[in-house]
């Protein structure tokens, strides 16, 4: 298990991660998810001990890591970018960490031969590193990470310059090794997309912050604040106000029982779970008129105005029809939406929320 | 491809023409105008070259151990240097550039009249110590400049790589920089060396004539008029800087971009 507790990292006058704490749990394929500039890379390299944290406290199973040098944590770290070394082949460059500890020959071609067989580069063992094509780089550079058999595996956005159908294969691949190894993982990535397909836990964070870390499920169902709602795709805020529990949109007679305080608060609303509703099936339904409809591959993004002059974003099946410029009632299911406090500013940096 | 070839022969040629009266005068007795050939060839100085009452031998032993603790030294010192201008943005990055090419743009023979007084002071004028030392000055520039131009475009990540991979900065230097930056490496050495090999002027300052390098042994051979003699100690000075720009293009030819045209001989 990775326990980070209270750790900040300043680089000249700019805080890229400040005051985080988390856990990250034995076993776990964790993705640490944000915007570029959130924090991440920092936080992953000072696990990894390429950086040092300016405060806090670094554990790997409740070991402080604070003093012990990148080369000597059980962590195998695999970057953006392949760095393969160009003087060794394929089989060098995997065997190179085992050949730096003196592990004997015979063992260490054994242990190349196996994980590379695993990354299916078995057939390209010989191989000059410059003959590989992308995606064959990343495997070797995910071998030589692995073939160490590190405690933490940490991966630093490792398949970003990769194409989408490569990225998609070496998803898998990861999350098999994942299965196979039980390696507690710790990911990076900016795609939240790829963050709930690979991991099953996901730390989101936000300027420099942990922004709430839990299933990704959580992420969609009760996001822990606006900022993490948007960042997971809620294009749709309904204004309004908690009062002893309830909230009350401020344009419609929307209503939901929250557990907020009372103060300013949005309903978070997803394109997805709106619907265009001309029949009056739903309780709730905003009048408005149909800007446009644009084709999206899946289904149609349909951008409704309504009387205030704010936009909703609907998602419908692609059959529907959309009259653009007639007016159109968009239905809010009961389950649709989430209330959460309005982005005043941001949360105050809570250690694992719903861890 | 063949005008090609030819043009490349052509050029070889008249690079290699004017030691080809050299390679004559080294085998002959007597040459006098307007013969073309010489009127007697005589072995002499060649013999005179493995004569071990000359000091030839000892000449080239003393020359090729200076050249070769000059090429070392420098590289050493060069290294950090390199390393520091080619990675890294600091204050006052443009004035170190200079000042490490100052020893070059001034005559080697001005900083060394200046600085042999230390040089006396501390017992090292007239040792082979001190003039190893001397010719630092004119080959560190050159060994920090080719090996700043290969960490400008070195990726220091490969390094934090090996780090992550869990193997200690010195062996990461050993295994991976080094390897990664050695065409250069190998360049720098090359040209120092080149350097070290042919300095009169600062050995003969600082080692008194005490410390006799092949360039000293083949100045006084111009000087007492013995062609013969200068000439098979001119070969015996060109012949080894030669094999070894040759073997080095060899080595180098098709490793990467920064061995600098030594790569396409």
């Amino acid at each position: 298990m990775i326990t980070l507790t209270g750790v900040s990292k300043t680089f000249g006058d700019t805080t890229a991660v400040r005051d985080l704490t988390t856990d990250i749990a034995a076993g776990s394929f964790t993705a640490l998810l944000g915007p570029s500039g959130c924090g991440k890379s920092t936080t992953l390299g000072m696990i990894s001990g390429l950086l040092r944290p300016d405060a806090g406290e670094i554990l790997f199973d409740g070991r402080s890591q604070l003093a012990v040098p990148a080369e000597r944590r059980a962590a195998g770290l695999v970057f953006q970018k392949p760095l393969l070394f160009p003087h060794l082949n394929v089989e060098q460059n995997v065997a190179f960490g085992l050949r730096m500890r003196r592990l004997n020959r015979a063992q260490t071609r054994e242990r190349v031969a196996v994980i590379l067989e695993r990354v299916q580069l078995g057939a390209l063992a010989k191989r000059r590193v410059g003959e590989l094509s992308g995606g064959q780089e990343q495997r070797a550079a995910l071998a030589r990470a692995l073939v160490l058999e590190p405690r933490v595996l940490l991966l630093d956005e490792p398949f970003s310059q990769l194409d989408a159908t490569l990225r998609a294969e070496m998803r898998c691949l990861v999350k098999d090794l994942h299965h196979e190894s039980k390696v507690t993982t710790v990911f990076v990535t900016h795609d939240q997309a790829e963050a709930v397909e690979v991991a099953d836990t996901i730390a989101l964070m936000l300027g420099g912050r942990l922004a709430g870390q839990g299933k990704p499920e959580m992420f969609y169902t009760t996001p822990p604040s606006l900022a993490a709602a948007r960042f997971f795709g809620v294009t749709n805020e309904l204004p309004g106000a908690v009062r002893a529990g309830i909230f009350t949109a401020g344009t419609a007679a929307l209503r939901r029982p929250t557990m907020l305080p009372d103060g300013p608060a949005v309903l978070a609303v997803r394109p997805e779970t709106l619907v265009l509703d001309n029949s009056g099936v739903n309780d709730d339904r905003l009048d408005g008129v149909a800007t446009a409809a644009r084709f999206a591959g899946t289904h149609l993004a349909v951008d409704v105005q309504l009387a205030d002059g704010s936009v909703l974003t609907v998602h419908a099946a692609l059959s529907t029809p959309v009259p653009v410029g007639a007016s159109i009632s968009v239905g809010i299911p009961s389950a649709a939406g989430v209330v959460l406090a309005a982005a005043t500013q941001e949360p105050p940096g809570d250690g694992g929320a719903n861890g | 491809m063949k005008g090609q070839r030819l043009l490349v022969g052509l050029l070889l040629f008249a690079v290699l023409l004017p030691l080809l009266p050299l390679l004559v005068w080294a085998v002959s007795g007597q040459w006098r105008y307007p013969a073309l050939f010489p009127q007697q060839l005589s072995l002499r100085g060649l013999k005179l070259l493995v004569d071990p009452k000359s000091d030839i031998l000892l000449g080239l032993v003393t020359s090729a151990g200076v050249a070769v603790a000059v090429a070392v030294l420098a590289c050493l010192i060069g290294y950090p240097a390199g390393r520091a201008l080619g990675l890294y943005r600091f204050r006052g990055r443009r004035a170190v550039q200079f000042l490490l090419l100052a020893p070059v743009i001034v005559p080697g023979f001005a900083v060394t009249l200046g600085i042999q007084v230390f040089f006396v002071r501390y017992h090292l004028s007239d040792t082979i110590l001190g003039v190893i030392l001397v010719q630092l000055l004119p080959t560190v520039p050159y060994a920090a400049i080719i090996l700043g131009a290969a960490f400008a475009n070195f990726d220091p990540d490969y390094e934090r790589q090996a780090g992550a991979l869990g193997v200690g900065p010195l062996r990461v230097l050993l295994f991976v920089t080094v390897p990664l930056l050695r065409p250069a490496i190998a360049v720098a050495a090359l040209l120092t060396f080149l350097i070290s090999w042919s300095e009169y002027i600062l050995t003969l300052l600082v080692g008194g004539g005490q410390v006799k390098t092949l360039p000293l042994l083949l100045f006084a051979a111009i000087g007492s008029s013995d062609t013969t003699a200068a000439s098979a100690l001119a070969v015996l000075v060109i012949a080894p800087p030669l094999l070894l720009v040759l073997a080095a293009s060899r080595l180098l030819s098709g490793s990467s971009g920064s061995a600098i045209g030594f790569g396409r001989l």
